[in-house]
């Protein structure tokens, strides 16, 4: 039996153990094609930082497994295990047994999450802010005045800010400033025909382009300008969801999609364009991984939505096909990290990187360990920063060793992380998207 | 658990308490390895990170008769790292993990026994040395680990197994007392032979803190084929007729029709369904002309002795293709359903084929899904068995079914594992495979080193 077809998991009693580990068995057809051959060791993040085996999968698993069958009671510290991981999908790209692990990892933190309660503070952002985007943005907004206060600026080509008075909450992270305006406050919805011939893309910011990194949301806007390609961006989007999943909210995450479902069904597209791997990732694997809680109507607008989705850099290469012939001249060395998302999760590694070695004044250079994870999971980072920082010092060791100008990512999540690791060590590196490399190499749009 | 909290204070000073863990769901996490058995919960888990600490550690446990279990990776695949009931206590060597010396002009490398086998290989490799033994774990097994259960790999045929690079080791005896053996050298007489009494002995001696490995320079040139046959026998023929004409590929691998048929179904990646097994084949040296000699002497020996169809690879890309059969095998055998037992039993090469047929009669006999892949030229072959360990009627059948294998191993003149280890899950067929003075033997042996029988007592000899 698969997981798909499996009955909505119905809210449990409080803190009813009996109920909990019950809820826990219908992972158990998933939890079984586990054979504890360990291999998860050779690519987990965390456990590359801790060495121990509650971090890796094999550990959470065999945890699971005692949970459901009363071998353990203790479900906060299962669940406190459960939490220490980026879910960045590494073990299940490298499981012999192909365990669906990302699956089980879901699943099971909305069950003991449902049996533990959602911490006060996660239930107000999630459940008061994320679902009613107005809100959210009013939130970041005040939060960016305060920044302006607190925020000293680092000046180094990161581009990142240090929060002196916040870094007993921020664990003295180095993080690239709110945009002064946030993406959809400047570009409102879009609509714009395509060249003939050329496909329709809605257009998927994602959260972290939208308020951190609106150039980017720009630069995707002038990629699609200059092939031509239709323009749908409606206005209202929502998260894609996974932080709410990530921390065992499905409710909110249920409502987010649902939201997003809504306002994306109003027009014909082809494409379900990104320039955030985890919304690609997000929106093409795991929702439909979680198709049963909706309604029919809205099953096949996810399917439908779910198969268009794309990231930026597959986008170029495979559907507008780009012409990007091998640049010779050299330049500005520059280096790529695979989000785990794009590679792991879509198999998208040789998109990107025919791109950067297309591109004038460049020349590419590949980093040992490039597909390794640099240690961004959205909550995680700030749960667990010291973890973070000890898997995100490997990334940005190994970022060094090539002695780059500059390093490309195709994903928000990671540049933030490597901003901040690479600030973090006063390296004079800069963090670009590819997106707005390649959007820069292109004249004769203006976006 | 009784460790008195008096006894896990005194290994906090050694380690430091966040390097004692005593927390249920910590500890649950060290019940268990890569093997089809119960799993039992450590009552304290020790995590040294120097020599020095881990002889403390040794001494503290045994001085509290605290059974000892080492344990590196967590792979192996006979229950060698499963705690002993009651008070067992598991120790860490995972951070244990430097690489002490490499030495190119000597040949030889020390390092600590939590180095995982891979980073190791490439650390070498990088010095333009090799480093053969390449169990399919190592991307994860730890040195230690491989030299406790005498690792082999799938170059054993020309380039031997763990015990052939091992020259030496310090070792921690019962007291936490240093003990050194071996050399740096490649003769060496003056002690007891003791690194080769270690090897293979998982845990059950002492703990190694370090090791001597042998390096040898890397081949020059390789060549990768894949021959196919419509039965087992012509294959075994083959393989008979390649070390008669005095050739010794680096690997000589087996698939049998049912492994290949889970491959192709699970992988697509070409294969011949309808053959009765498949042989892949590297030869490899010191000059590229002779390489390319031994590649055409194999390639008429698997034509004389029937192959349907012969591969070569040209290229990487085709050596990569080729060996994509033999690294989807386990893959495809394991996502086919839960549980997969993976079988060890060996044979003298030349046995190979009745081996073969006796293992499908007992799957047969038992009803159970049976692939059979291995090393051929080693004869050391691993039926997989595929079932679902829930299935309390039909793990049953799974454990008649290894029984049978076992005995028919032994029939064969053969011996209950190549490589994957005694442990747990065969030690009471150990007096079946020697006899009851040999076991008497071994522990007197154990005893001698072990006065307490602490060191995983439970495992090997019983
Ligand atoms: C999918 C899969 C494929 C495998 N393929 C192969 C293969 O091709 N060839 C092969 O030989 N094996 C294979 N194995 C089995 C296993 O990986 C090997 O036996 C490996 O050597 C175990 O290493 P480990 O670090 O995991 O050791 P562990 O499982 O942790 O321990 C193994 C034994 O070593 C002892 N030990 C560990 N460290 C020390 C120390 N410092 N001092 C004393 N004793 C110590 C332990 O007590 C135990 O008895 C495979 C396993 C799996 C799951
Ligand atoms: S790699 Fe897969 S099967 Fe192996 S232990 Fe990890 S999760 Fe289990
Ligand atoms: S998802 Fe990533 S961090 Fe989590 S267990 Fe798997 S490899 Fe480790």
């Amino acid at each position: 039996m698969s997981a798909n077809t499996q009955a909505p998991t119905l809210p449990l009693p409080p803190r009813d153990i009996t109920a909990l580990a019950a809820t826990l068995l219908e992972l158990d057809d998933m939890l079984v094609s586990c054979m504890r051959c360990g291999f998860c060791q050779s690519v987990c993040p965390v456990y590359g930082a801790s060495l121990r085996e509650a971090d890796v999968t094999r550990g959470k698993i065999a945890l699971l497994e005692n949970l459901a069958r009363h071998i353990i009671t203790d479900a906060e510290s299962v669940n406190d295990k459960l939490n220490r991981c980026l879910l960045c999908g590494s073990c299940q790209a490298n499981c012999p047994s192909g365990v669906r692990i990302m699956d089980i990892f879901l699943r099971a933190r909305s069950i003991v999450r449902g049996y533990l309660g959602l911490s006060p503070i996660k239930k107000i952002i999630f459940r008061g802010l994320l679902v009613r985007p107005g809100l959210f943005d009013g939130f970041m907004s005040l939060s960016k005045t305060f920044q302006g206060l607190l925020i000293k600026d680092n000046h180094n080509a990161a581009g990142t800010c240090q929060a002196p008075l916040f870094s007993a909450i921020t664990g003295n992270r180095h993080f690239p400033a709110l945009a002064k305006k946030p993406f959809h406050a400047t570009t409102h919805a879009l609509k714009e025909k395509a060249g003939s011939g050329r496909p329709v893309a809605a257009l998927f910011p994602g959260c972290v382009s939208d308020k951190i990194f609106p150039q980017l949301a720009q630069a995707t806007l002038r990629i699609l300008r200059k092939h031509q390609t239709g323009i749908f961006l409606p206005s209202g989007q929502n998260c894609c969801g996974i932080p709410a999943l990530a921390s065992g909210d499905r409710k909110t995450f249920v409502q987010l999609v649902r939201q997003n479902l809504a306002i994306f069904n109003s027009e014909p597209f082809d494409y379900l364009l990104t320039p955030c791997a985890t919304c690609a990732a997000t929106i093409k694997e795991i929702w439909p991984g979680f198709r049963e809680d909706f309604s029919p109507e809205e099953q096949a607008t996810l399917k439908a939505m779910s198969e268009k989705a794309i990231d930026i850099t597959a986008f170029t290469v495979d559907v507008l096909k780009a012409e990007l012939p091998e640049s010779a001249q050299g330049g500005r060395r520059v280096t790529y990290h695979d989000a785990c998302h794009l590679n792991k999760s879509l198999n998208v590694s040789s998109q990107p990187r025919q791109i950067l070695k297309s591109l004038p004044g460049l020349e590419f250079v590949e980093m040992p360990e490039a597909d390794r994870c640099c240690g961004s999971g959205g909550s995680f980072t700030l749960a667990y920063y010291d973890l973070s920082k000890k898997i995100g010092q490997r990334k940005r060791d190994n970022i060094v060793s090539v002695k780059p100008d500059l390093v490309a990512a195709a994903c928000p999540a990671c540049m933030m992380q490597i901003m901040d690791m690479l600030s973090r060590n006063g390296d004079n590196i800069q963090v670009k998207h590819v997106a707005e490399l390649y959007a820069d190499s292109l004249s004769g749009v203006d976006s | 658990m009784t460790i008195s909290p008096a006894l896990i204070k005194k290994f906090s000073t050694v380690v430091g308490s966040t390097n004692v863990l005593t927390e249920e769901a910590d500890r649950q996490v060290y019940s268990y390895d890569a093997a089809v058995l119960a799993p039992v919960i450590p009552a304290l888990v020790v995590s040294p990170e120097t020599q020095e600490q881990l002889g403390r550690v040794v001494k503290l446990a045994y001085e509290a008769d605290l059974p000892i279990t080492a344990r590196g990776a967590g792979t192996n695949l006979s229950g060698a790292v499963i705690p002993e009931p009651g008070d067992g206590l598991v120790i860490l060597t995972n951070r244990l993990n430097r690489i002490l010396e490499i030495n190119a002009e000597d040949l030889y490398a020390v390092v600590e026994p939590g180095v995982v086998t891979a980073r190791f290989a490439a650390e070498v490799a990088r010095m333009g040395l090799f480093y053969p033994p390449d169990p399919g774990s190592q991307s994860v097994s730890t040195l230690g680990g491989n030299v406790a259960l005498n690792a082999g790999g799938l170059r054993g045929l020309k380039y031997g197994v763990t015990k052939d690079y091992v020259m030496g080791m310090e070792i921690l005896d019962y007291r936490g007392e240093l003990i050194k053996s071996g050399s740096r050298t490649v003769k060496y007489v003056s002690g007891y032979n003791l690194p080769a009494l270690m090897v293979a002995s998982e845990g059950t001696l002492g703990i190694f803190s370090n090791i001597i490995l042998k390096l040898v320079p890397p081949p020059k040139a390789q060549k990768a084929m894949m021959a196919i046959f419509s039965d087992v026998n012509k294959a075994s023929e083959t393989v008979a007729g390649i070390i008669a004409a005095h050739i010794v590929p680096c690997t000589l691998e087996f698939l049998d029709q049912k492994c290949i048929h889970y491959v192709e179904a699970d992988a697509k990646i070409g294969l011949p369904v309808e053959a009765g097994a498949i042989l892949l084949i590297e030869v490899d040296g010191g000059h590229a002309q002779m390489v390319e000699e031994d590649a055409q002497k194999v390639m008429e020996i698997c034509k004389k002795c029937g192959s349907t169809d012969i591969r070569v690879a040209r290229n990487e890309k085709e050596k990569n293709d080729i060996w994509a059969a033999r690294r989807n095998a386990l893959p495809a055998l394991a996502r086919a359903r839960p549980t997969t037992v993976l079988e060890d039993a060996t044979v003298p090469r030349s046995r190979v084929p009745e081996m073969v047929a006796a293992v499908n009669r007992i799957a047969e006999k038992f009803r159970l899904e049976v692939g059979i892949f291995g090393h051929a030229g080693d004869g050391n072959l691993h039926p997989t068995i595929l079932c679902d360990r829930r299935n309390t009627e039909e793990f049953h059948r799974v454990e008649q079914a290894v029984d049978e294998i076992f005995d028919v191993a032994l029939k064969l003149q053969g011996t209950l594992s190549g490589e994957h280890g005694i442990g747990k899950a065969k030690a009471r067929w150990m007096e079946k495979e020697t006899n009851r003075a040999t076991i008497e033997f071994a522990k007197n042996l154990r005893r001698a080193l072990d006065p307490k029988m602490l060191f995983n007592a439970g495992k090997k000899f019983v």
